[in-house]
């Protein structure tokens, strides 16, 4: 597993959603930035939304139990997450691998 | 031989790749490739060159990787690679087999896959799953894994394909319907009135003779076997092997009474070379005889396994064969396995090995 990015998201000047993502993840997706402001009203809104920016990248993140993959930790504003968590307008998440092993 | 030939290397920590030099001498290792995902299978498409590695990552789940330039560069794709909402998750690929433009994908839980545009999307092949059988499918040692996926050299409708432990399965309606393909292989773990049952055998390794789709052979965990008759029916041809416990067993590919077999000393005493000295065991004559082949392979203090996708041959003649271990070595032989030379070594635990001819 490589080293993750510890940045902490910090919440935007508007209402949009902050989100950090793990060197992990955006290693996978060419492109992706490790840290994006979108537009989301659930956790699973906002996984479905940065699928639609990296294809697949939903699929890595949730699995279809449904849920979070066992191995994935998702915060809002420093709780942990689960798909149905509702994100409050500017609210930080960052997603982060479990440690394992 | 001029053509450099290419080892498809797949391991817990990554797909590692080995490319001969002229004469299938003087190889060069390149790897982890996969951003070092455990990768249980890779194979290359004979037709466009256009290399699969399947695997999973305990984190981001299963995944097929490809690469359409002999490993430059990589895409990854699991769409649709997934059961239904609310079925228990896919976690990983364990066996590919391209075949005449589709791509076949087995997966534990046991499942299977299909692709039609080069392993970009995926279907379920539902009606595996859906037989009456599987609510008794039981994860073998390397878990609920569809391992073996043999395709028929000229018919499309017909595929079979090895779980552990399902036993092997067979469709001849292109995936509609599914039937198992066990009669005769044994199960030493079950009451002796139950011993020969339908379905519920471990599969280890399921291959197809040369130049006769119906003769199968199988190495399972209770014994050695072949088939006739596409599976209907299986005759032990153990007799003779030091054991009847291995994984691999690969099908000479010009020669339907041709078979190598990598035995190991038992399941429940080491699963290692019998008496720590590394042989592969070679049939002629469809498994009435069997003959060891140790020159060059480690013959003291050879505590090596081989597992079940693990040795492989390269089709050209002399017949080039190789077998990576779970300790990280590769072995190869480019005279049919009269001797062998080891060629890698201090790799992470091999899941699989096959090769490839030509590239680039």
């Amino acid at each position: 597993m490589a080293c993750i990015d510890l940045l902490v998201p910090t919440p935007g000047r508007s209402d949009m959603i902050s989100v950090a993502l793990p060197e992990a993840l955006t290693a996978l997706f060419p492109g992706a930035p490790a840290r994006i402001e979108l537009d989301a009203a659930t956790v699973d809104e906002l996984l479905t939304e940065l699928d639609r920016r990296w294809p697949g990248m939903r699929d890595r993140l949730r699995d279809t139990t449904p849920k979070i993959r066992k191995h994935i930790n998702v915060f809002v504003d420093g709780r942990r997450a689960t798909l149905a968590t509702e994100l409050p307008p500017g609210a930080a998440v960052l997603i982060l691998p479990a440690m394992r092993g | 031989m001029d053509a450099s030939t290419h080892l498809l290397i797949g391991t817990k920590k990554g797909l590692f790749m080995l490319e001969s030099g002229p004469g299938r001498e003087g190889w060069c290792l390149a790897g982890p490739f996969c951003e070092a995902w455990p990768i249980n299978h890779a194979v290359a498409d004979p037709e466009t060159g256009t290399i699969y590695a399947g695997g999973g990552n305990e984190w981001f789940g299963p995944a097929v990787w490809i690469s359409k330039d002999g490993g430059e560069s990589w895409t990854h794709s699991s769409a649709g690679l997934a059961y239904g909402e609310g079925d228990e998750p896919v976690r990983s690929v364990w066996s590919l087999a391209p075949s005449r433009g589709r791509l076949y994908a087995g997966v534990e839980p046991a499942g299977l896959f299909r692709s039609d545009d080069v392993g970009l999307n995926w279907r379920h092949v539902d009606a595996l799953r859906a037989h009456p059988s599987r609510p008794e499918w039981q994860p073998g040692g390397g878990g609920l894994i569809l391992h073996h996926i043999v395709t028929h050299p000229s018919d499309d409708a017909k595929l079979w394909v090895a779980i552990s432990t399902g036993g092997v399965f067979a469709t001849t309606d292109g995936g509609a319907s599914w039937e198992p393909r066990n009669q005769g292989t044994r199960n030493d773990y079950a009451p002796e009135e139950h011993r020969y049952p339908a379905y519920g055998q471990c599969v280890h390794s399921l291959a197809m003779a040369a130049g006769n789709p119906d003769r199968l052979y199988q190495q399972n965990h209770c014994g050695m076997y072949r088939s006739d008759d596409s599976g209907l029916s299986w005759a032990s041809i153990e007799e003779g092997l030091p054991s009847s416990f291995g994984f691999p067993a690969v099908a000479h590919p010009r020669d339907a009474d041709t078979l190598y077999l990598f035995p190991l000393n038992g399941d429940a005493i080491g699963r290692f070379a019998p008496e720590a000295r590394a042989a592969v065991w070679q049939t002629t004559d469809g498994g009435r005889s069997w003959q060891p082949l140790r020159s060059g392979l480690p013959q003291e203090n050879a505590y090596l396994t081989v597992l079940r996708q693990a040795m492989t041959t390269d089709g050209q003649a002399p017949l080039g064969l190789y077998l990576g271990t779970t300790s990280g070595l590769v072995y190869a032989s480019t005279d049919e396995g009269q001797t062998w030379t080891r060629i890698a070594e201090h790799l992470p635990a091999i899941n699989s090995v096959e090769a490839l001819v030509g590239l680039h």
